[in-house]
């Protein structure tokens, strides 16, 4: 009985997870155009809704009844599944995180979380490098020299953060000692002093570059570089199998939020005043807004750069970072 | 003179040139270079700006169905034909001066003698899909008949599509309500214009 129940509330927290991040992805592509535009003294979509809010229904139905095109050459049964790999990868890695503190619904206990397993921090990021075989695929079986340079960027690129993002995390795990995500955040409980930002400045540094290299946003796009790649690994895709990738995509931007929220700056622990839920919410709003204007504002860099900067800056910072960690800490 | 003034010719005095960054030669000037970049925070003056222009929000799209920008008197887009501002009468007097110097060959007119014995436009019409609008008929028309309008919008459905005389001529009424309008400068009647303006023979 009692295991129904939990197999019961699990799926009901799947289900909400999945379309709730699926919403506010949706409305993060509305949000994306209406701060560049202001950024670039435009005013964005304006015509579908007041101030063009439904602007994604309008999307949507054009993602949806577009032709859905398989190239000639492309192999078939991979071109499709790419899209459904980074799509599900990007869902997945959510499982394992914390959105709120704990509330009481109709005298029954819910934690806000699919799944509190002791290892969240390294399933997380090991769904979130899972995720490269979508573009992956996708530019190897689209039989187009612009898809393929995507697909070959983006495993340079993941090979180059994933290094940079493990290692920086290392040191805020090693104060902690537990790779639970709910154990960070309740490490940081005692008011904003006892963020990790303020003792690992240099962590969530690195980590925060890794988070935009990861989610392939402006600085770091090289894999979807409009100017050098066309479109990347996306170039063949069209209707809703490009849709899937652009929903990928923004639920990616979401998790990283959300992890960079609850590991460096404190979580869903209340600030002052302000509720613990409503907090998390507002680090994760202006870190899906830091998205945004860093694309705004930053030119992107090239390829090359980007794995020297990781390899030879990032890298080295990030080892020093936790030798002087494990030294403090001994 | 040189070739060096030559390449010189556009500078205007007081030009500052900028030589560039020096390239760093070993591996110690390029890492001061690193670091001094990292350091400088010109990254965050960028954000900055695009925050502030965020903020004062001072937003220059015009949406263009709803707004439209006010175009210059001496836009030149489509065609009118003017009246006369004492009689109302058409000032085209169908010489066909506009017809022979039309370059693109789009203007076509259509005259005949009246009850009265004057010359008058019967037809008068312009191919605006072969027009180049070059102007050469509103400057070489001697009663300033044809001029160019701000009317800009004119998407068809067809390559050729025409403008006839009763779209290009002013109105009656519009002429009535004092609408019709000639911008100042090359092209229009003088301030002084009626001081030149004689009474005919038989009148003196």
């Amino acid at each position: 009985m009692n295991e129904t129940a939990v197999v019961i509330e699990t799926i009901i927290k799947a289900v909400i997870v999945l379309s709730v991040t699926a919403g506010m992805g949706a409305f993060a592509t509305w949000i994306e155009r209406k701060v560049l535009a202001f950024m670039q003294r435009r005013l964005g979509p304006m015509h579908v809704g007041p101030y063009g809010v439904l602007q994604l229904a309008a999307d949507g139905i054009k993602l949806f009844t577009k032709e859905d095109i398989i190239p000639q050459n492309a192999v078939k049964p991979i071109f499709i599944l790419a899209p459904i790999i980074a799509a599900t990868t990007a869902f997945t890695a959510m499982a394992a995180v914390p959105y709120f503190p704990e509330f009481t619904l109709f005298g029954y206990k819910i934690t806000p979380i699919v799944s509190d397993i002791n290892v969240a921090v390294l399933y997380v990021m090991g769904v979130a490098s899972v995720g490269v075989y979508g573009p992956l695929l996708a530019g190897m079986s689209s039989s187009n020299k612009w898809s393929l340079l995507g697909a070959a960027r983006a495993v340079v690129q993941m090979l180059s953060f994933e290094v940079v993002s493990g290692l920086s995390i290392l040191a805020p795990i090693m104060m902690i000692g537990s790779l639970s995500l709910i154990d960070i955040n309740d490490y940081q409980s005692s008011g904003v002093t006892s963020w990790l930002i303020w003792k690992q400045p240099l962590a969530f540094l690195l980590f925060a570059m890794a988070g935009f290299m990861e989610t392939n946003r402006s600085p770091f796009d090289t894999i979807e570089f409009e100017a050098e790649v066309v479109s990347g690994y996306a170039t063949e895709y069209s209707g809703m199998r490009w849709g899937l990738f652009f929903v990928g995509e923004y639920a990616n931007m979401i998790t990283v939020s959300v992890l960079v929220s609850i590991i460096f700056m404190g979580g869903y622990n209340p600030i002052w005043f302000i509720p613990g839920a409503l907090a998390m919410l507002l680090k994760v709003s202006f870190w899906i807004f830091l998205f945004l204007w860093v694309r705004a504002a930053w030119p992107h860099i090239r390829p090359d750069q980007l794995m020297w900067v990781c390899w030879k800056v990032l890298m080295p910072l990030a080892v020093i970072n936790i030798v002087i960690t494990g030294f403090a800490l001994v | 003179m040189e070739l060096k003034d030559f390449n010189n010719r556009n500078i205007a005095p007081g030009y500052i040139f900028f030589e560039g960054e020096k390239a760093p030669e070993n591996g110690w000037q390029i890492f001061k270079r690193i670091v001094k970049r990292s350091i400088k925070g010109e990254l965050f003056v960028g954000l900055w700006i695009v925050f502030r222009e965020m903020i004062r929000f001072d937003i220059h799209t015009v949406q263009y169905p709803a707004e439209k920008l006010e175009m210059s008197p001496r836009y030149r887009a489509i065609h009118k034909l003017l009246r006369l501002f004492e009689s109302g009468n058409e000032r085209c007097i169908g010489c066909g001066l506009c017809e022979k110097i039309c370059i693109s060959n789009c203007i076509r007119m259509d005259t005949h003698v009246d009850e009265r014995s004057r010359k008058v436009v019967s037809e008068y019409s312009i191919n605006f899909g072969r027009c180049i609008f070059c102007g050469y008929c509103a400057e070489v028309c001697p009663e300033l008949a044809i001029v160019h309008g701000s009317e800009y919008e004119n998407a068809s459905e067809q390559r050729a599509h025409f403008g006839l005389k009763e779209d290009m001529l002013t109105p009656l009424d519009t002429f009535k309500a004092k609408q019709q309008q000639e911008f100042p400068g090359f092209g229009a009647l003088s301030d002084n214009a009626d001081e030149f303006v004689k009474k005919t023979p038989l009148a003196y």
